[in-house]
């Protein structure tokens, strides 16, 4: 029998590169992975991305403890709290990614390589996505235990409906952000830092978004965060559907239609900075 | 010593405000100075609309609303200098020549810390002037104790410098994932500072925490000197005179003082041991 000799490192290969949905999968898994294992070597970061949410929730609830605030009011804070994580995943792991990309020099490697810039942003949110609900998770668990929340579900089928939707909503506008960042240049640190209370207040994290009246509570609903927390609260708490803003089945088709638009948006816009990037060569130049 | 000053704390300042404020035109920078401490101000204002019918008389409103805008500085001035650590080291790569320049790098951090006091001092004066105007803070401009008041300021924001020399140091002695301490301190010291909840209401073995920082007697001096005699509304520190507030603040800076000045110069030879002066850790 002949010996097996080594593989000539310069024969190609005899299996074909990914192309089409076979190469989208594999882009969306690849780039999922360090979001998901990637994460959770890095102790530090799971222990302040839990933890400062964590601790701004406990000031909230002990803000409303000392305004005397009905016990239902400090479950809207910690579920408030625990939704905050994925505000945070998504301005800073996905928004701004693309221009974090930029100042390492990945993304001229993300644009010259064959897959599509969309499978990318998507494994970045799905992989976010299921890093940031762990945490949510925790937050939420130990918010509860410590203050003796009363939780009173009143339909589990429409709260994962609202969460589902909310999720992909948000990671959708996370996607259009996310092309829209690549635009700017040192200012992107300062957006996503200045950003994080307005978004806070006014998609209602701490207090029912109704308080804002009709006309602005409808425009701050464009946010995917205000419907869903807002619904969610009306699924989860005794008191919520009479502080709610919408009843939960119009909210819920509200958020489809956030979903549909962000996701749109992200798709084509995302091309056009394709595009741009190809047609320009500026838009991987990080002294812009 | 002067000359010192003058190659280190100015040129930091000048520095300092070129870094915070020359990424966008004067107009937008405004803006988004104020954008962030606003926003922050109105969760409390609609969290308190949502629940409370006794209006804006009830004390705890002034105590939340002022509070919290004075926390303002806290960010800015103590989490700021790890911020300008790594924004030096991380960003603009330029610590490792800050420390072969004839300069003191404590005192540069303070300069740079300046240079964010006054970012900081542009969103409290906006915050406190809306506070009054829009949301009915009942702060009486022209009855105000504004000697107590300029006089805890300052002395407060001496402290806050020094926490934040130690604050900074650590940061240059952390590898992976520095951009958290900065935000991870100050979030914990805006729990146990009564920044906008009276003390008691902690749980009884957190208070003592709350009665060890600077920031407790700063906020309630801070107060009371806008406020007058109606601040002392709650049991915390109502035993208290201000001459005793202003005793016990005077002393924390003063142990602060002490203490920055050890830990820095430790936190920068365990620095220059592990080789962090100019590491970039790409986070």
């Amino acid at each position: 029998m002949a010996p097996t000799l080594p593989r000539d490192p310069l024969t190609p290969l005899t299996r074909p590169p990914d192309t089409g949905a076979r190469l989208f999968v594999r882009t969306v898994i690849a780039r999922a992975y360090p979001r998901v294992i990637g994460q959770q070597r890095e102790k530090a970061w799971i222990f302040f991305e839990t933890f400062l949410p964590f601790l701004a929730m406990v000031g909230y609830v002990f803000v409303y403890r000392a305004m005397r605030a009905p016990e239902d009011y400090i479950g809207f804070v910690v579920m408030g709290g625990a939704m905050t994580a994925f505000w945070m995943n998504v301005m800073w792991s996905m928004s701004a990614q693309l221009y974090w990309e930029k100042e390492t020099g990945n993304l001229a490697l993300y644009i010259m390589a064959p897959n599509s810039l969309t499978a990318v942003l998507l494994g970045m949110a799905l992989g976010g996505l299921f890093a940031t609900i762990l945490r949510a998770l925790v937050i939420l668990v130990l918010g509860a235990w410590l203050f003796s929340i009363p939780f009173a579900v009143s339909s589990f089928a429409q709260l994962f409906a609202v969460f589902g939707l909310t999720m992909v909503a948000l990671y959708g506008l996370g996607m259009l952000l996310a092309s829209l960042f690549l635009l700017f240049g040192r200012e992107a640190w300062q957006v996503v830092t200045t950003l994080q209370e307005p978004i806070y207040f006014v998609s209602g994290f701490y207090f029912p978004v109704r308080s804002f009246g009709f006309a602005l509570s409808l425009v701050v609903s464009l946010l995917p965060l205000t419907l869903g927390l807002d619904a969610m609260r009306q699924l989860v708490f005794k008191s919520g559907p009479t502080l709610g803003f919408l009843p939960v089945s119009t909210e819920i088709w509200l958020l489809v239609g956030l979903c549909v638009l962000f996701l749109a948006a992200a798709k084509i816009w995302l091309d056009k900075m394709e595009r741009k990037a190809v047609e320009e060569g500026t838009l991987t130049d990080r002294r812009r | 010593m002067l000359a010192m000053l003058r190659r280190s704390f100015l040129p930091a300042a000048w520095l300092g405000w070129q870094v915070e404020s020359n990424w966008t035109d004067p107009l937008l920078f405004i803006g988004f100075s104020i954008l962030k401490p606003i926003a922050s101000v109105l969760i409390l204002v609609f969290m308190y609309k949502a629940v409370s019918q006794a209006g804006t008389n009830d004390p705890i409103y002034a105590y939340i609303y002022l509070g919290n805008t004075f926390y303002i500085y806290v960010g800015a001035v103590m989490a700021g200098a790890s911020y300008s650590i790594l924004d030096d080291r991380e960003r603009y790569r330029t610590l490792k020549y800050l420390y072969i320049a004839p300069i003191s790098i404590p005192l540069y951090l303070f300069g740079r810390a300046m240079a964010r006091f006054i970012t900081g001092s542009l969103a409290v004066v906006i915050t406190l002037g809306a506070g009054v105007l829009f949301f009915g803070v009942p702060v009486d401009l022209a009855r105000a104790n504004w000697p107590l008041f300029f006089a805890a300021l300052a002395l407060g924001i001496v402290c806050l410098a020094f926490m934040g020399l130690i604050i900074g140091g650590w940061t240059m002695t952390i590898r992976n994932e520095p951009w958290f301490i900065g935000d991870g301190v100050a979030a914990a010291l805006y729990l146990f500072s009564g920044a906008i909840f009276p003390l008691t209401l902690l749980p009884a073995w957190l208070q003592p925490i709350g009665f060890a920082l600077p920031m407790t007697y700063w906020l309630e001096l801070l107060r009371r000197a806008l406020l007058g005699p109606g601040a002392a509304a709650f049991p915390s520190l109502a035993g208290f005179s201000n001459g005793q507030l202003f005793a016990l603040l005077g002393g924390i800076t003063l142990v602060f003082a002490a203490l920055s000045t050890f830990a820095f110069r430790y936190f920068e030879r365990r620095a220059r041991e592990l080789g962090l002066i100019d590491a970039v850790s790409n986070f």
